[in-house]
Formats: C-alpha cells, structure tokens, sequence
C-alpha cells in the first residue's frame, strides 16, 4: 500500500525530486531539477508582479487607482484579520450561550436549554467553501448524468448517433444562458418548506452541472467507443453478462480517458460557478465579487483581485489533484499525462 | 460420443465490401475427431481467420455451419476458447485475475472460492507462469502473455481450444518453448485444438493434421495431410528425421508451387497482406533452404 502511494506520488513531476532527495539519490541533480522545477516558475512570477505593479499604478478608475500587488496583499490580510475576528465572535457567542444553559440547568435540571446557531456574516474564507461545496455538487451531479450516459452511447452507435446532436447543441451554451431557466424550473419544482438546500445553491450547482458535463460525457464515450475489437471478444467467448462486461472491461478500458474528461469538467465547472454565483446570489466568491463591485468603496477593487486570485489559485490546485487522481488510475502507464 | 466431434459443414461467407459483397471463404467442410490437433495453414488474407472465428461463433458463416457435440454453433461460448494472436489480456488486470476473469465467469456456482483459486494456480502452473502471477501483462514478455493467453483459454476448460497464430508475435527460441509446452499439455488434457500457423515447422511439429487453404477470394481447404509421426515428438530427434522432412516439403510445396501468392495479385484486397507474406515466405524459404 505505502509503495504504491509512493509510486503513484512519484508520477508528480514536481513531487519526484524531493522525494529522490530526501532518499540521498545523487543530491546535486535533484537540487537542480528542484531549481528548474519551482526556480524558474518563481521567477516568472515575480517578473508578473512586477509589471503589474508598474503598470497598474497608471490607471485611474472611479475607485482609485487599480492596486499593485502591495495593496491587494493588504487587502487579503484584512480578509483574513475579518475571518479570524468572526470566528472569535462565534466562539465567544456560543460559550456565552453554553454558560448560560449551565447556569439555567445547575439551578433547574429539568429546565429547558435553548441552542441557537451563530448567524454572522459569512466571511471571505466561509465563501471560498461554499463555492468549493456549489462546485463539487455540481460535479459530482454531472460525472454522474455524464459518465452513463458516455458509456452507453460508446456501446451502442445508434444511442451515439441519436445523442450527438444534442451534445453538440447544447455545449457551447453558456451559463449566463442557462441560469435563467434552471431558476424559473427550480422554483417551480425544488418546494418543500424545509428545504434541504438553499435555492440559490440549486440553481448555482445544476448551472454548473449543466456546463460542465460535456468533456465528462464526450470523453468517455470516445473512451468507451474506443474498447479493443481483442478486449470485446474475449468478453463475448467469455460470456460476460451486459452488466459484468461494463463493470470488468468497458470501464476500466475507458478509466482513464473519463478522468481526463472529468478533469476538464471540473475546470470548466469551476469556472462557470463565479458566474452563476454572481446571478444567483449564491453565498460564494461569485457573489463576493458581484457584492464588491455593488458596493464600490477604496476597497473594492483590490478585494476583487484578492478574488481573482483565489480562484485562479484554487483552479490550479483542483486541477493538480485531478491529475494526480487522473494519473493513479490510468492503467497505461506508459501514456504521458499532463 | 461419434468420432464426429467438430464439424465444419460446408460454410460460406460473404463480406459487404464497399465495392458489393466480398466472398472470403467459399464451402469449406472439415470434420474433426475429439482430442485432434488441426493446423490451419495457408497464404496471409486467404480466411484461416475467419474460419477459427466462424468455429467461435464470433462471427456468422452465410451458408453452412458448425456443429459441436451434436449442437449447432451460432454465438460465442466459453467451451470454445480462443487463444488471440495478440494476447488479448486486459492490461489493467495482473496475469491471475485475467485468468480469473474466465474462471469465475465459467464456474460459477460450481467450484467454491477455494477450488476457483487452486484451478487459477493449477493453470497457471501448467503454463510455467506461477512466478509472475501477480503481475500486470505491461511488467512481463511477450511470451509470457501469451501463456497466460494460453493459460486463461485453458482453464475454461473448453471443448475445443482455438488458436489465431499464438505465437506468431514470438522470437524462434521462445516459440520452441512454448510448443514444446503446448505439446505437454496437449498430450495431458487431450483438449481438441484448431490452430492457425504461418510457420511449416510448427505446423508439422505439432498437428495430427495438416489443412492447407487455398488462396482467397472464394478460399477452401486445398488439401489435407496426415501427420502420422509417432508421439512424443522432439523437434531435435525430427530435425533429421525423413518422413517428418517428406512431410514438410509437402507443406512447403503446397504453399509455394501451387498456391504461390501471383495467384492473389488480382484481387486488390489481399495485395496489403501479401506483403507481409512476402516477408514470411522469404523466412520459410531460407528454413527449407
Ligand atoms: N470483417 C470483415 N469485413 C470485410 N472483409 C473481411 C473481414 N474480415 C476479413 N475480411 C476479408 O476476408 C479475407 C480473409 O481474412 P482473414 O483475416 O481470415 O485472413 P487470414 O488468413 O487470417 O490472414 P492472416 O494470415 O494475415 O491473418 C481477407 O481478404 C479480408 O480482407
Ligand atoms: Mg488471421
């Protein structure tokens, strides 16, 4: 089990010298596939930072001029002191609450204790995992519509020749397209009076499952399409039932291509939810920026490149994990992933 | 049971090509004994494929048809195993759970989990592939997939075993190895095989009977030769043995004095696969040399 984590951490390029090293493998070459692997991106970076320092400072806009990077540093520590403050805030509001009950009941055991949630404001970081909570529904929702789907349509030409049209209708459409319907078709059907969700999360995530699940569903059709003419008859000599070719041959043989859709999905997903969060006023990053920009103080616009940022940073990190996941369960090990 | 164990009656069949229908296999009737080792042998393209497919119910004769046991064959089964040229193993499975793949598809409910298990390593062992059971086909050699191809195919336990070229993809050494296996489970199991070759000495070596096909299209059984040297058999000993050199010759002369590939020429769909001929005549030329 350890050696196969091991392995399949090894398949991150930027994990295996670090690893070689700490294992004494010939330090000096490591050292610098370590300097060609993080040096050089780092220093991009702050060749980055420097021209937009420069350049940013040239531009007025009602709100000031566009902040440097110092500013929107500044601004992200103030988001960050506002969560730590809100958390304490919390905590302190529920030990005084846990006091009191202590006291009620110390006086009265039978007395009744009352327990009330802390409602503050969702800070900076509460949207950044409500976002990630909206986009993962989301995806989740479409790898499970899409992947059934792909692997039936593979099989089947005639399923594929009557779905194709639609997917090829329906992916280019964008998000601001969708919204509107998946609102008006989610208050008329999502009623309950103790709704599990909230409706702006409903809309958000089914908008995002509507946008992302196209890559899912082309690649794994293309995946399954794609099953060895040897790999079909040996599961018709065989005798393998509908259900067991599926689950022993087809999938496995379409694994890895359906991870490379599902890392795609996940991408655009993610990139659509800002989107569909800022109409459906969804508590989450898109809202944060949309509120932002509504609000439009000295702030503002380094709050939203604080913003931009995280989600640019947290797309990258969604898609290193996907290719991690996407490399552990490729069987061809011999194909490059990237 | 009859000694009409296996029989090929009269089947015809016909492609559609884009240019109309394609005739590839013109009657070929052959009746095979139970526990017989046929050698299918002709030029590349003329249908031995398609032959061994039509007795796996892979595909579908257009006239005639297979019978096995008294049954008509018309879909693929487990009692007909197939050994692919190219392995055929699913890479993401290690050699023991490819060959489980078919144990417990075909015993289900008949061997317990432990018999299962012990059945997997008695086949595997049977191959000389117990070393490297637990490992994927993409860590092991070319021959050893093919046992395990082999190995899998066995342990269903088929009535018929069935070979497309098995060890066509093999180097000389290793397929003297794995024929000599073959030979040893062959006279152990007593299995039926039909096997495709491309190579006279493996033909020779080990089949009962020889069944040479004309050159496509409209393809037939040529000719048929007994091979009537006694078991067992040690390729050494044979090297300087005269009937087995008769026997040879007469392969060789059947495929290339009266079959040669000119034959072929007119018929665009084979010019492809003739080259490739070219190459393994070229080699069974310089063995007759
Ligand atoms: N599915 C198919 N559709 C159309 N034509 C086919 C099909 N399968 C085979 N053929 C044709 O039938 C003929 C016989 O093919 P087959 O594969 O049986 O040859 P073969 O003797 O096995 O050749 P080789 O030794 O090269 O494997 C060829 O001309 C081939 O083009
Ligand atoms: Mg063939």
């Amino acid at each position: 089990m350890m050696a196969r984590v091991a392995q399949s951490l090894k398949n991150i390029e930027w994990i295996a010298p670090w690893m070689r090293l700490f294992k004494g493998e010939n330090p000096k070459e490591q050292l610098n596939a370590i300097i060609r692997g993080i040096g050089v991106p780092v220093l991009a970076f702050v060749v980055f930072l420097w021209i937009w320092d420069a350049s940013a400072s040239r531009v007025e806009t009602s709100l000031g001029t566009v902040p440097g990077p110092s500013q929107v540093w500044h601004q992200a520590q103030g988001l960050w002191d506002e969560h730590v403050a809100e958390r304490e805030k919390a905590d302190a509001f529920y030990l005084r609450q846990e006091e009191r009950n202590a006291k009620k009941l110390a006086k009265n055991p039978d007395a009744e204790t009352k327990w009330r949630d802390y409602h503050g404001r969702p800070t900076y970081i509460d949207q950044i995992f409500t976002s990630l909570y909206t986009v993962f529904a989301g995806f989740v929702l479409a790898v499970a519509i899409a992947v059934p789907i792909g692997i039936l349509c593979g099989l089947s030409p005639t399923m594929y020749t009557a779905i194709n049209p639609l997917i090829q209708i329906f992916k280019p459409v964008s998000p601001l397209a969708w919204l509107p319907i998946v609102t008006m078709v989610v208050s008329a059907v999502y009623v309950s009076d103790d709704p599990l969700f909230e409706k702006s999360f409903v809309n958000s995530a089914i908008t995002v499952t509507l946008c992302c699940m196209w890559p899912t569903l082309v690649n794994t059709i293309v995946g399954v399409s794609g099953l060895d003419k040897d790999l079909i008859n040996v599961s018709q000599v065989l005798r393998l039932p509908w259900f067991t070719k599926v689950r022993k041959v087809v999938l496995p043989f379409a694994v890895p291509m359906i991870f490379t859709g599902m890392r795609l999905s996940l991408g655009v997903g993610w990139m659509v939810l800002i989107a569909a969060e800022m109409l459906a006023q969804n508590p989450g990053l898109g809202k944060f920026v949309w509120d932002e920009f509504q609000n439009g103080s000295s702030n503002s616009l380094g709050r939203i490149m604080v913003a931009v940022l995280t989600i640019g940073f947290i797309g990258f990190i969604l898609d290193r994990i996907m290719l991690s996941v996407q490399k552990a369960v490729s069987w061809d090990k011999s194909s490059v992933v990237r | 049971m009859s000694a009409e164990h296996l029989i090929i009656d009269h089947i015809s069949i016909e492609f559609d090509s884009p240019k109309g229908k394609f005739k590839a296999l013109d009657n070929v009737n052959l009746k095979i004994r139970r526990g017989e080792f046929v050698s299918l042998i002709g030029h590349s393209g003329c249908g031995k494929s398609t032959v061994l497919n039509i007795v796996a119910g892979l595909l579908q004769s257009t006239e005639g048809g297979v019978v096995l046991e008294g049954k008509e064959v018309n879909e693929p089964g487990p009692e007909r195993a197939v050994v692919f040229q190219n392995h055929s193993l699913l890479p993401w499975l290690t050699a023991y759970e490819n060959v489980e793949l078919a144990v417990k598809q075909v015993f289900k409910g008949r061997k317990s989990r432990k018999e299962m298990r012990e059945w997997i390593e008695h086949n595997l062992r049977l191959v000389h592939m117990e070393h490297a059971m637990y490992k994927k086909p993409s860590e092991i050699s070319g021959g050893m997939k093919q046992r395990v191809g082999i190995a899998r195919a066995l342990a269903m336990e088929p009535t018929v075993l069935l070979m497309d070229e098995p060890f066509g993809a093999l180097d000389a050494l290793t397929r003297s190895h794995l024929q000599d296996s073959l030979m040893e489970i062959q006279r152990d199991l007593k299995n039926t095989v039909i096997m495709i070759t491309h190579d006279v000495d493996e033909a020779v070596l080990l089949s009962d009977r020889i069944v040479m096909m004309t050159n496509g299209p409209a393809a037939t059984i040529g000719e048929v030769l007994d091979v009537d040297l006694p078991r067992p058999r040690y390729r050494l000993e044979l090297a300087d043995d005269v009937h087995y050199n008769h026997l040879r010759a007469e392969v060789l002369r059947f495929l290339h004095e009266r079959h040669s590939k000119t034959d072929v020429q007119s018929n665009s769909e084979v010019k492809q696969a003739a080259k490739t001929e070219e190459k393994k005549g070229a080699g069974a030329d310089r063995k007759a040399a």
